[in-house]
């Protein structure tokens, strides 16, 4: 053992998760009826490690012939997958979710390796939530005579379903789940960043024996998906991802009867009251816009600090940020990991020049970023006002604006004055302070004195810009289903 | 020394503590870290021996095992003190002599401290008396619990007179004192009074230490460092067992005060037990083999 001097500062050891249990194949098939069959567009393209920025294997990308075969695929399979008894149906669902668990860490590896999230968030939070959301609708698929009485649910047929890079395996989760349990079958369209553990999920899928084409998994970047929106056969259009594009969906599918649930961009109000619990707020404020590097549409992006507290509040927020680590993703010490892609590292850097331009003063976690790969460190924007762009536009990014208030009134308006109505957060020891803003924040979650919260029996789902349609809970089946 | 202004004492949300010690404990302490780290962690214990039926033989022995934590192998440091009741304050004095080991002793009617102001003085000169470098004191929690909170603070400030130089150890038993918040109003009153490190136990009560209620008095002495630039130490006493324990303790100090804070004058762990399983942890660094418990000797 070599000499230890306790005398030194003490430093915490690089403590990287194995990869050797992990199995990835160089190249991906599209996942149709069943099988991992040839695109008929015989194109594919790569997707890369954002913490190094090479490429992990290739790709499929799906044109419009191969979303037809795969819509007809999940059209045969709705004939039979919808008349079988529901709890049959149930067993299959449970079966995903237990082999989810199983396998659990070969996804939490492989999430961080193709997201760049921290494998401490793949591994505690994003794949049992996956597992958890498969086990929640598990339960209710025998069960939708009683979640809805005298209305005599049935499934509505196929729904096309395109997920966000955020949180890849967890959102396939979220759609696939509720559509299968009520009944549907599904052509699922993962982000064209982050496509691999929606492929493994696949042929999870292939070994848990789910009668074929029920679950049909594409790839592919925007095209693909909009040959998903725009094919005649698909009954229910569920989207998660950018405002924008939510958009433009929203607008081809007017006029056409399609079912659509939207979860789009946010921005949310985080609110901290004189008479909060400072310490715990400021990790609050913490988890609520470092959490997944910011990558979180309902992100706490927006601070609101009441002034006579926001000297205090924001020393120990830039006391803490100097202790988050960021770097390798796989680093079990990591607390933030890579930019998602190099394409959102410019959109986060070109918020934060124009930030800067605005007059806002900005604060930056001095810690060490690796050389390779795409690193934002956590930044803190103070003295801006509604009146900054940063303020206003989703960043996506680790970046918080910091605004203060002194009034109840005066920070229901700020928080309410945004073209989003996704989440909020409200920290204060007064319960009566917490009902007044949860009744009157136009946001469709409002956390109390805590953040970023989920669980598959509460609906999600936001306001205005941030969407139409609730996912999870009994709200979430609603939308996978048509009634008398 | 002023008496804080409790109404501005922060609150505390326990939820949000539980959450902020799940990830101390989260950090994955391995190789290098994990022995540097253990062998901080010796460095910082006081070796405790606190109960009715001690004797100076048994002090003795304890003495004999604070200098010779483990005598095959090489370049461990020694641990920082030894505690133990006043009377046995001069046989450990004696015993330690020339070791750089300081002799700490509970005092203050240890452990209920229901006694009066005047025994308590008395009780604290003695030790010192006798040779104590640290004196580990309890508070009144009764009056503390019926808001009395000048009387806990008044008994401090005299009980930091009575000793001299000695080392003030504020033991606020926080098994006693029910809520976080009065954990951390406790905290700010003894800071106030003049203690020089503030303890969680006295090991009598259960719970002892837990990493929680060590968070919260963390963070009050990084606020009071904040207000008066004074560093005050930390001794989490009692339930820490575990090798892995005191690391996740390690992890929590770091990340809440800073490296400046890593040593033995301003962080002890008030323990009987952990030396022996830290021994037991760098033995198995070194050979990667775990041994038997009676490989290292008990004492």
């Amino acid at each position: 053992m070599s000499k230890i001097n306790i005398n030194k500062s003490w430093k915490y050891d690089e403590s990287l998760e194995s990869t050797s249990h992990i199995k990835l194949k160089d190249k991906y098939d599209l996942f149709i009826g069943g099988e991992f069959v040839k695109p008929l567009s015989k194109k594919y393209f790569n997707t890369l490690n954002p913490a190094t920025n090479q490429s992990i294997a290739e790709i499929a990308d799906a044109n419009d012939k191969d979303i037809d075969k795969a819509v007809k695929s999940a059209r045969k399979a709705f004939n039979s997958w919808s008349k079988l008894d529901p709890k049959e149906r149930g067993k299959y669902i449970f079966r995903i979710a237990r082999m989810i668990q199983e396998r659990a860490k070969e996804f939490a590896v492989i999430e961080s390796i193709d997201g760049g999230k921290p494998i401490r968030e793949s591994r505690d939070i994003d794949i049992p939530l996956a597992a958890n959301h498969f086990f929640y609708h598990a339960g209710w698929a025998d069960k939708l005579e009683y979640a809805f009485p005298n209305k005599k649910p049935t499934p509505l047929g196929v729904a096309g379903q395109i997920i966000p890079w955020n949180f890849p395996l967890l959102m396939a989760a979220w759609k696939i789940a509720p559509a299968i349990a009520c009944g549907n079958t599904v052509v699922l369209k993962p982000a064209e960043s982050t496509s691999l553990t929606a492929l493994k999920l696949a042929e999870l899928i292939q070994d848990s024996g789910l009668p074929k084409g029920v679950v049909n998994i594409v790839t592919g970047a925007g095209k693909t998906g909009a040959a998903i929106v725009n094919h005649p056969d698909i009954n229910k259009i569920a989207f998660t991802g950018s405002t924008e594009v939510g958009k433009l969906i929203e607008r081809s599918l007017a006029g056409i009867e399609k079912k659509t649930t939207l979860e789009l961009g946010g921005k949310g109000a985080n609110i901290i009251f004189e008479d909060a619990a400072i310490d715990q707020a400021v990790e609050g404020i913490v988890n609520a816009i470092f959490f997944n590097q910011g990558h979180v549409c309902c992100a706490g992006s927006r601070l609101f600090i009441q002034e006579s507290v926001a000297d205090i509040v924001i020393e120990k927020l830039k006391d803490r940020i100097s202790t988050l680590i960021v770097g390798d993703p796989l680093d079990k010490n990591t607390d933030i990991g890579a930019i998602n892609s190099v394409e959102q590292l410019k959109t986060i850097e070109k918020y934060i020049e124009i930030g800067k331009k605005e007059g806002g003063e900005i604060y930056q976690s001095k810690c060490s970023l690796p050389k390779k790969g795409n690193w934002c460190p956590p930044t803190l924007f103070l003295n801006v006002s509604q009146s900054h762009t940063i303020v206003q536009e989703e960043i996506f990014g680790p970046v918080l604006a910091i605004q203060t208030f002194r009034t109840i009134d005066e920070v229901i308006e700020k928080a309410n004055n945004t073209p989003f109505g996704l989440s909020a957060g409200v920290w204060t020891e007064k319960g009566s302070k917490i009902f007044r803003l949860t009744k009157e924040l136009n946001a469709g979650v409002v956390w109390a004195n805590t953040y970023n919260k989920f669980d598959p029996s509460s609906p999600f789902g936001g306001f205005k810009e941030s969407g139409m349609g609730r996912e999870g809970g009994l709200h979430g089946l609603k939308s996978y289903l048509k009634f008398e | 020394m002023n008496f804080p202004d409790l109404e501005k004492t922060l609150k505390i949300d326990k939820v949000g503590v539980h959450e902020r010690v799940n990830r101390f404990c989260k950090r994955s302490i391995k190789t290098s870290a994990k022995t540097h780290g253990l062998h901080l962690a010796l460095s910082m214990i006081d070796l405790t021996t606190l109960e009715g039926k001690d004797t100076p033989k048994k002090v003795v022995q304890l003495c004999y095992k604070a200098q010779h934590l483990h005598d095959s192998m090489l370049d461990l440091p020694t641990v920082a003190a030894v505690c133990v009741y006043p009377t046995l304050v001069g046989v450990a004095k004696k015993e330690l002599i020339g070791s750089g080991i300081n002799v700490a002793s509970v005092a203050t009617a240890f452990p209920s401290g229901q006694s009066t102001l005047e025994v308590k003085l008395n009780d604290t000169k003695f030790a010192v008396d006798q040779g104590a470098d640290e004196v580990d004191m309890v508070i009144s929690r009764g009056n503390f619990l019926a808001g009395e909170y000048n009387f806990v603070f008044d008994e401090i400030a005299a009980i930091k007179e009575a000793c001299g130089k000695a080392h003030l150890k504020v033991i606020l038993e926080t098994g006693e004192l029910d809520t976080l918040d009065n954990v951390r109003k406790a905290s700010d009153i003894a800071m106030y009074a003049g203690a020089d490190f503030i303890k969680t136990s006295t090991g009598k009560i259960s719970p002892a230490a837990t990493m929680s209620v060590t968070y919260v008095m963390l963070v009050a002495i990084k606020d009071y460092c904040k207000k008066t630039g004074i560093k005050i130490g930390m001794k989490p006493a009692g339930g820490i067992l575990t090798a892995k324990q005191s690391l996740q303790y390690l992890v929590m100090l770091k990340e809440t005060l800073g490296d400046s804070w890593m040593n033995k004058d301003l962080f002890r762990f008030g323990a009987s037990r952990l030396a022996n399983d830290i021994l037991m942890q760098l033995e198995k660094q070194e050979s990667g083999i775990y041994q038997s418990l009676d490989y290292f000797s008990k004492d």
